[in-house]
């Protein structure tokens, strides 16, 4: 067996970028956190080969050949999934220049796609990298109208190939901001809905004679087309919505369009019809700490808003989604650490640690059908690991070494160089320009 | 003739006519200075000690299973061993933390309060880039659900609201106690100082700049700056002369009221600035007109400048991970919070979110692992005054609150376990004695009026 330093793990990118996935990695002695909602496993052993998890918990061993990785005294995870996102679309979200999420005037809408445009090298992909994230849910974000277009799952991998998913779902606007899309109202929003389905059956009964290139056509064939794949629940219909009624009122589409593959976002009042959602069987992906009144529609938010929905057996994740993502993707641990701590408060409903860890890791990746290929470290999954100073959802553990897709990727990023440029401010020989 | 001396204290005394009397001449009695007092009062306490504690004093002193007594309202002493007082509640803080309730310097809450519709945006006097004449507390709305959620889940005690970032000059701050009242002046913090909130880089240029008017650049913001300097200092020439000498009164300005009392050291400048470079400016900028930055907020670039800061004595009131939300942000680092301490600035954390107020604590814990990531060890008890005393001290309360010392108001928090791990929660909130929020007791859960009878009203939050 080769013994290799933890260290080899921290070198930068370059000499990485050829992935050498064929390499069987063993990481021994951490407690083990697989991000399927089991318990963490002291002194367990993660092991993996060509880019996919062989093996990981108790009573693993080290395959003979294998890279062995101490990682005595620290912890060993699931990479964090996140989602919705704007990773790969936006450098600066305020930048409107550099920020392709969002298509003001575009005459497309549902036959948007992120796809081809995700740009590996943004700089917050590599910043949320070190950070422990491993994979993002990238949403186009709806602003022309209630379809926002189609999303992609992506590696936050330190190479040229982002994509782990092109068209992973279609994003839909319904609620309060989905009125104010369709031209000021709720009954406007479903009327636009339904309307719109009709128009994509149109198109799939005559194509020919579809009318998706006049100027006042309200749907492209590319809008009509995907709306038919998320109809037909090819393409799951991730949908905006925060207020309970809202929640029914999409629920009760299934029974117009049932192939509908639903996945609630948002969900501030889920707890008040969470029976109905999880008969449904219906995956949310819910903001995580969101307890304030912040629109009318999310009147009774709670922080215990997961913790109830997951009692009542509903498969929640959470995003950064109505609570301040302006820290990036990484502060989901926190948020995350937070639903373990309200279990402690008389009255909430939190989530036990393993539940947490799994809301920003499995549950992400089971929204969108995924869970058998990306969020736990279970056998068959890809090699998304990091390991950690301690217990990633504690403020104080940060990543030491980081693996995607069994690949190890760089723990330098554009803001570790801000810092060791400036770790003392004063200027030296030569101005702080020439010190990189 | 203003009124301004007349600002009865509810004494019953007859107000004097302005006829009567002129105002003028004598100092500060040009005008009335404060004109909407603070009606606050402390809630009844009982005389309490928690005791087998970890305290915090906030002043970097930690006690292991330490005592904290209060009573009257104000903190009486902090140790071990104390001798009770009869009748005092005891509490047992075995396995706990008592701080220092938390002290946000930068809060939109009343201003922007939720649900955040059209009709509650009143934040920002987009009208003109000069609005020194408008005070935030005029637009505070006290029933403000996020001022709850600020106390029960992050221990916040006290906290500044500032109007909005959109102008050079926005208007000046009001300082609040975190209890609900029925008006603005009953939360008003007594004998806080005022707060100008002043602006610079994108937003002032990007506001005006989209209505074709200055400033729509950088150095239009400079600019506008300046002009509205020397004009405060022509203001302040002319008033001082007529309080010193009397004569006939100069006209009121109420903007440039603001102006002269920033002039006059009476009201902090809490300065909205991104990047070094523009910070270095403002700074000489203040030297030029004879006044003084307080804190820069936001201050994403603050660790590039962290010994210039130290030099001018300015604080830099930041976020623990923002970043790369907009340019003047893109070069956000966790780091920055103890680069500056390390060079021995004056550092706060700050929220300015109605989200990111109920989890202060957790911001710095995330900054403290980020600065020992980078060889920079804070202990935890000395980060504790970038939560309580750096705020107080750069808000002009640090005489009242802040910290655990005798006399001070007793604004504390029991935190059921270490206060900068994720797992933990308040337990107990008091302001200046009195228990306003205890997660034990349903009914000590504050619930406004606009909650009342609504889907969600008493839950836990």
């Amino acid at each position: 067996m080769k013994r290799a330093l933890l260290l080899m793990a921290t070198m930068t990118a370059i000499g990485f970028a050829a992935p050498a996935v064929a390499q069987t990695v063993a990481i021994t002695g951490g407690t083990v956190a697989l991000g399927d909602g089991s318990a963490p496993i002291p002194n367990g052993t993660v092991v993996f080969s060509n880019g996919r998890i062989v093996a990981a918990g108790a009573g693993v061993a080290a395959p003979a050949g294998a890279t062995v990785i101490d990682a005595t005294g620290k912890w060993v995870a699931a990479g964090i999934v996140a989602g919705p996102s704007e990773l790969g679309l936006a450098d600066a979200a305020g930048v409107a220049e550099s920020n392709d999420a969002a298509a003001r005037t575009s005459p497309f809408s549902a036959g948007l796609d992120v796809a081809a445009t995700i740009n590996p090298d943004a700089v917050a992909i590599g910043n949320e990298r070190v950070g422990g994230v491993t994979r993002a849910i990238v949403a186009p974000r709806a602003v022309s109208s209630i379809f926002g277009g189609q999303g992609a799952v992506i590696d936050l991998g330190a190479d040229a190939q982002p994509l782990t998913r092109a068209h992973a779902f279609q994003y839909v606007e319904l609620g309060e901001d989905g009125g104010k899309l369709a031209g000021g109202s709720r009954p406007a929003a479903f009327a636009m809905f339904r309307d719109a389905l009709t128009q994509a059956q149109d198109y799939r009964r005559n194509p020919a004679g579809f009318d998706g290139r006049g100027k006042d056509s309200l749907l492209k064939r590319a809008d009509a087309q995907a709306l038919l794949d998320m109809m037909d629940g090819k393409v799951p219909m991730m949908v905006h919505v925060e207020r309970a009624s809202d929640i029914r009122a999409v629920l009760g589409l299934t029974r117009d369009y049932p192939k509908l593959k639903l996945v609630l976002v948002g969900a501030t009042e889920g707890w008040m019809v969470a029976r109905e959602i999880a008969a449904a069987k219906v995956p949310v992906i819910a903001s995580a700490l969101a307890d304030l009144p912040a629109a009318f529609e999310n009147l009774a938010a709670t922080e215990s808003n997961v913790g109830r929905m997951t009692a009542a057996g509903i498969p929640v994740a959470i995003s950064t989604i109505g609570v301040n993502d302006a820290a990036g993707e990484h502060i989901l641990k926190q948020f995350a650490g937070n639903l373990v701590a309200i279990a402690r408060v008389p009255g909430a409903t939190g989530l036990d640690w393993g539940k947490a860890f799994a809301s920003i890791t499995s549950k992400p990746a089971e929204a969108l059908a995924m869970g058998d290929e990306l969020g736990s470290l279970r056998p068959g999954r890809r090699a998304d690991v990091v390991i950690w100073s301690g217990d990633p959802l504690e403020l104080a553990s940060l990543p030491q070494a980081v693996w995607i897709d069994g690949v190890s990727q760089p723990m330098v990023s554009r803001q570790t160089r801000l810092r060791d440029r400036y770790i003392t401010p004063q200027e030296g020989a030569l101005p702080k320009a020439y010190s990189y | 003739m203003t009124l301004g001396v007349v600002a009865c204290a509810g004494d019953g005394a007859k107000p004097k006519s302005a006829a009567s009397k002129p105002a003028g001449p004598g100092l500060n009695k040009g005008y009335a200075h404060d004109p909407f007092p603070s009606t606050y009062h402390a809630y009844p306490g009982v005389p309490t000690l928690v005791r087998n504690a970890t305290v915090y004093d906030g002043e970097g002193g930690r006690i292991d299973g330490g005592e904290v007594l209060f009573a009257d309202g104000k903190v009486v002493a902090v140790g071990k061993s104390l001798s009770v007082p009869a009748g005092a509640t005891i509490i047992d803080g075995a396995g706990k933390w008592v701080t220092p309730g938390i002290i946000d310097i930068h809060s939109h809450l009343g201003d922007y309060p939720t649900p955040s519709v059209q009709a509650h945006s009143d934040g920002n006097e987009m009208t003109g880039p000069v609005t020194a004449d408008v005070w935030a507390e005029h637009s505070v709305w006290p029933q403000d659900p996020g001022f709850g959620r600020a106390l029960a889940n992050g221990g916040v005690t006290a906290l500044q609201i500032l109007p909005g970032s959109a102008n050079l000059f926005g208007g000046r701050s009001v300082v609040l106690k975190n209890v609900y009242a029925r008006t603005m002046q009953g939360m008003k913090f007594p004998g806080a100082p005022y707060g100008l909130k002043m602006a610079c880089g994108e937003n002032p240029k990007r506001v005006y700049g989209s209505k074709g008017r200055q400033p729509s650049t950088r150095m239009g913001n400079v600019a506008v700056d300046r002009q509205t300097w020397a004009k405060a200092a022509a203001y302040k020439r002319k008033w001082d002369a007529y309080e010193k000498d009397g004569g006939s009164a100069p006209d009121r300005d109420i903007a440039m009221d603001t102006l002269r009392g920033v002039l006059a050291g009476e009201i902090r400048v809490q300065n909205h600035c991104y990047r070094a470079d523009e910070m270095a400016i403002v700074m000489d900028m203040a030297k030029e007109f004879g006044y003084k930055v307080t804190a820069f907020h936001h201050a994403v670039e603050a660790y590039k400048i962290a010994d210039l800061l130290k030099q001018n004595g300015t604080c830099a009131a930041v976020w623990a991970d923002w970043y790369g939300f907009k340019m003047e942000s893109f070069d956000g680092i966790g780091e920055n919070l103890a680069l500056l301490h390390k060079a021995g600035a004056c550092a706060t954390i700050h929220s300015d979110d109605e989200n990111g107020i109920q989890r202060l604590n957790q911001e710095v814990a995330k900054a403290l692992a980020s600065g020992r990531r980078a060889g920079i060890d804070v202990p935890d008890a000395e980060a504790w005054e970038w939560l309580s005393l750096g705020p107080a001290k750069a808000l002009g309360i640090d005489g009242q609150t802040g910290s655990l010392k005798p006399g001070k108001m007793a604004d504390v928090v029991l935190w059921n376990g270490d206060p900068f791990s994720v797992y933990t929660r308040p337990e107990k909130v008091w302001v200046d004695g009195a228990l306003l929020y205890d997660s034990m007791d349903p009914k000590r859960r504050p619930v406004s009026d606009f909650e009342l009878g609504q889907p969600g009203m008493g839950d836990v939050k």
